[in-house]
């Protein structure tokens, strides 16, 4: 009898509003999997990225690895930028999994005036048996000089959770941040490295 | 040596490995990428074309003159090429022609879902379809070669899953070829007359590449499980592999013309065969008509929207796709919507005052037909608008206008126009000029003076074009200035003749723009909170805990728009400037 694969594959989703550098991050998660000699796969859906949308970044790691897409209950990790990104994206989690969330609200445009932004998101993801760790990313980013770093911020928690070599991260920042950028970037990621613990 | 590339970069890898000269396209997601990365490299010339058509007969010029060369469009781009591309076949080529047809099931960045592998077939074109960026980066080299092997212009569809993932890609260097020679044949280059010679030429053709295809190593079985059979092809190889690693597989990356024979043995033997494929049943049609009947497809893998692993997983061993927790939670969507300080916002505000008709387009500027501005009622294909308006006038109906961007009305824009001019309209265009095909990422285009390689252009003149054509309105208007866009948007649909309005002024995300000093307007003690305001519908404006209005100095633009519509004069320019910090 044919079985489905029970995968080794590491499956990490990232999720956010365009603009917040879910990308940048996913892609850098990507290239420390490379430095660690896996096998990876990065798909990502940014067609309305530019004009505050929604998008979602899967990132696969593992010995091979044939979809770029994970299966709905079997990402390992998702990394939000913002709460209602990371109920929009919960599903994708196997049960008890973690969820690393910046604690920010950004309202979407709303078609429809009457519905409103679920606040209880985070008890609502916890009741579900998620790990929830809800990090100020953006208020830590904006106290180190620059908003844009609370991307760096919050992978540097992922980081925590996600048994890479620390050194591939250090060596892939260094490569992929401008170096004027890459100072603020490192005491980000060091502070959230810091907060996972 | 192994690089992290997507199936764009990888396309665009091979594609200058394989010694390409010359590439031409027109922006589109998810291709866009591809001509964007091949014109990093110096030993290829490479630009954005008009239109897709315009690409098209470029390459083919320079393929039949002797070099290789490609274009790269998205799938609907295909149909604005489809003329040539029906008809370059019977001539074949001369060096190596390969077009890249990008789809999007999912309709994710674009108006429709269309499987183009039926225009492979339709025009009698080979057609390669890898599953990740390695095969992107093999299959182009590869499709060169078939193109000059056979003469024959030769199609490479990929999917935006296809486009859009990275995984680690074997690249090589560049092999120089040498310039074929051209010969002046009419009977072969001049078609229209010598169309009943080619076409048997063309038959014949098919049944080579038949006979190629089932030898083809892209091609290829992987025996495991004798019980269980799987014909797929593109991204769906790759979901299959997930959800059922120990299946055998006939994994197709020639999917125009099939391995018959090859495809034949194949099913024979098993008792059931499942074909994998996103959208239509493309394969599963021909295969079927080979005679084969044990086949299973379009019964368990819809072709309604891009598939998942998940979706593949369900046909496949029938498992639940699990849902999202929208039923116990409001997941509010989060739609697409203009920028901070977007040009396009003072038009559709101005249009919703004036409650005309408004037939679209394509671009950014489609935001404005969704609330709350929903000011553009008809969208259908690039160029569209300005002729559907028109058909409006003839059928009666009083105050409508067209709407279309700068990047659109240079591609498909300029006849309609033409037309209207011709056959007497008394219609209205605005032509939303923000220097640059926003929608796609900001690619040059023939009025921004710039080219894809970044090099200095000659900047089309949209206003004296409108007016050379014959329109004898032509204003151009700052949209940002809401009282002059609405004077003058009265102004064109009281004209009796043709009229052209051009709402310019560049879009804030452009090269050039994007990292311009902008000075945040504040709201003062002045503000009763009346509300006016936010009309304007920005989202660095909102109400207050206190009911006035406030404004997110981070993410104001500095337009002003909001401070011309307050009534006491409680938006105010702030006294910090500092660079805009994206939307
Ligand atoms: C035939 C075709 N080619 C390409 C596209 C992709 N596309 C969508 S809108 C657009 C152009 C947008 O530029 P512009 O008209 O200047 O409007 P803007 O987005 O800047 O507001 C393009 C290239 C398409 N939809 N159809
Ligand atoms: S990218 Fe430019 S044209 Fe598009 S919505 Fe933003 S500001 Fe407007
Ligand atoms: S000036 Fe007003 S309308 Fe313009 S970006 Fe700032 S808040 Fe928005």
């Amino acid at each position: 009898m044919l079985t489905q694969m029970s995968s080794e594959t590491k499956n990490v989703l990232f999720a956010g509003v365009g603009g917040q550098g879910a990308m940048l991050a996913s892609e850098i998660l990507a290239l420390v999997a490379v430095e660690a000699g896996y096998d990876i796969k990065q798909t990502e859906v940014h067609g309305a990225a530019q004009r505050g949308g929604a998008v979602a970044s899967h990132v696969r790691y593992g010995e091979r690895v044939h979809s770029p897409v994970i299966r709905r209950g079997e990402a390992d990790l998702l990394v939000a930028f913002e709460k209602l990104e990371a109920l929009r994206y919960a599903h994708y989690l196997r049960d008890g999994a973690h969820i690393v969330v910046n604690d920010e609200e950004v309202e979407p445009a709303k078609l429809d005036k009457s519905r409103l932004y679920p606040r209880e998101g985070v008890d609502f993801l916890k009741s579900k048996g998620f790990k929830v760790i809800v990090v100020p990313a953006t208020k830590k980013a904006i106290e180190l000089g620059n908003h844009r770093v609370a991307s760096t911020v919050l992978l540097g928690v992922a980081s925590g959770l996600l048994n890479l070599k620390q050194e591939s991260w250090e060596k892939v920042l260094e490569k992929r941040i401008l170096p004027h950028l890459l100072d603020i970037n490192r005491r980000a990621f060091a502070l959230g490295l810091e907060l996972a613990k | 040596m192994k690089r992290l590339l997507s199936g764009n970069e990888a396309m665009a890898w091979g594609a200058w490995e394989a010694g390409v000269v010359f590439a031409a396209g027109y922006p589109g997601t998810p291709a866009t990428e591809i001509l964007e990365n091949i014109a990093r490299r110096k030993e290829v010339d490479a630009h954005w074309a008009a239109n897709e058509k315009v690409a098209f007969e470029e390459v083919m010029g320079a393929a039949i003159g002797g070099v290789r060369a490609l274009v790269a469009v998205k799938h609907v781009g295909l149909n604005v090429a489809a003329d040539s591309f029906m008809v370059f076949p019977y001539a074949g080529t001369n060096a190596g022609f390969v077009v890249i047809s990008s789809d999007d099931p999912g309709a994710y960045s674009s108006q429709n879902e269309q499987d183009n592998r039926y225009f492979a077939k339709f025009g009698k074109v080979p057609l390669l379809e890898p599953s990740d960026a390695q095969e992107c980066h093999d299959l182009i080299v590869k499709a060169f070669d078939i193109s000059e092997q056979f003469k024959t212009p030769v199609m490479l569809r990929t999917t935006m899953r296809i486009n859009h993932t990275k995984c680690l890609v074997e690249v090589g260097e560049r092999q120089e070829r040498e310039k074929k020679q051209y010969h002046r044949d009419p009977t072969k280059w001049s078609v229209p007359n010598y169309c009943r010679s080619l076409r048997p030429i063309l038959e014949e053709k098919q049944h080579e590449l038949a006979a190629y295809s089932e030898s083809f190593e892209g091609n290829f079985v992987e025996l495991n499980s004798d019980e269980v059979g799987i014909i797929t092809s593109g991204i769906c190889y790759c979901y299959a592999k997930e959800a059922m690693p120990d299946a055998s597989f006939f994994k197709l990356g020639m999917t125009y013309p099939l391995p018959k024979q090859k495809i034949i043995d194949f099913c024979e033997r098993f008792e059931k065969v499942y074909i994998v494929e996103e959208g239509e049943p493309f394969l599963e049609e021909q295969i079927r008509a080979f005679g084969v009947t044990n086949v299973v497809g379009k019964e368990l893998f819809t072709n309604v929207l891009d598939l998942s692993p998940d979706l593949v997983a369900k046909g496949l061993l029938g498992t639940e796709v699990k849902g999202d927790f929208s039923k116990e939670i409001g997941i509010l969507t989060r739609p697409p919507q203009l920028c901070v300080g977007c040009s396009h916002r003072g038009v559709f505000f101005t249009l919703r005052k004036l409650d005309v008709l408004a037939t679209g387009d394509i671009g950014c500027y489609s935001l404005g037909s969704q609330p709350p501005f929903s000011a553009q009622h008809t969208i259908f294909c690039m160029g569209a608008g300005i002729a559907n308006a028109f058909g409006f006038e003839k059928a009666g109906t009083k105050d409508v206008v067209s709407l279309i961007g700068d990047s659109t009305f240079i591609h498909a824009g300029i006849p309609p126009l033409i037309d209207m001019v011709y056959n007497k309209s008394k219609g209205t265009v605005i032509i939303l000029d923000n220097d640059t095909t926003g929608m796609t990422g900001h690619q040059e285009h023939p009025s921004s003076g710039r080219t894809l390689k970044g090099e200095e252009a000659k900047e089309l003149n949209i206003e004296q074009l409108c007016k050379v054509i014959g329109v004898e309105y032509v204003k151009q208007v700052d949209p940002y200035n809401l009282d002059e866009t609405e004077k003058t948007i009265r102004e064109a649909m009281a004209f009796p003749g043709a009229a052209v309005v051009i709402a310019k002024r560049p879009c804030l995300l452009m090269r050039g723009e994007r990292n311009k000093k902008r000075i945040p307007y504040v709201v003062n003690d002045e503000c009763v909170g009346c509300g006016v305001c936010y009309q304007i519908d920005c989202p660095a404006l909102s109400e207050g805990p206190d009911g006035l209005a406030v404004i997110d100095a981070i993410s104001c633009a500095g337009c002003g728009m909001c401070a011309s519509l307050c009534p006491t004069r409680a938006i105010v320019l702030s006294a910090s400037d500092r660079g805009l910090k994206g939307c």
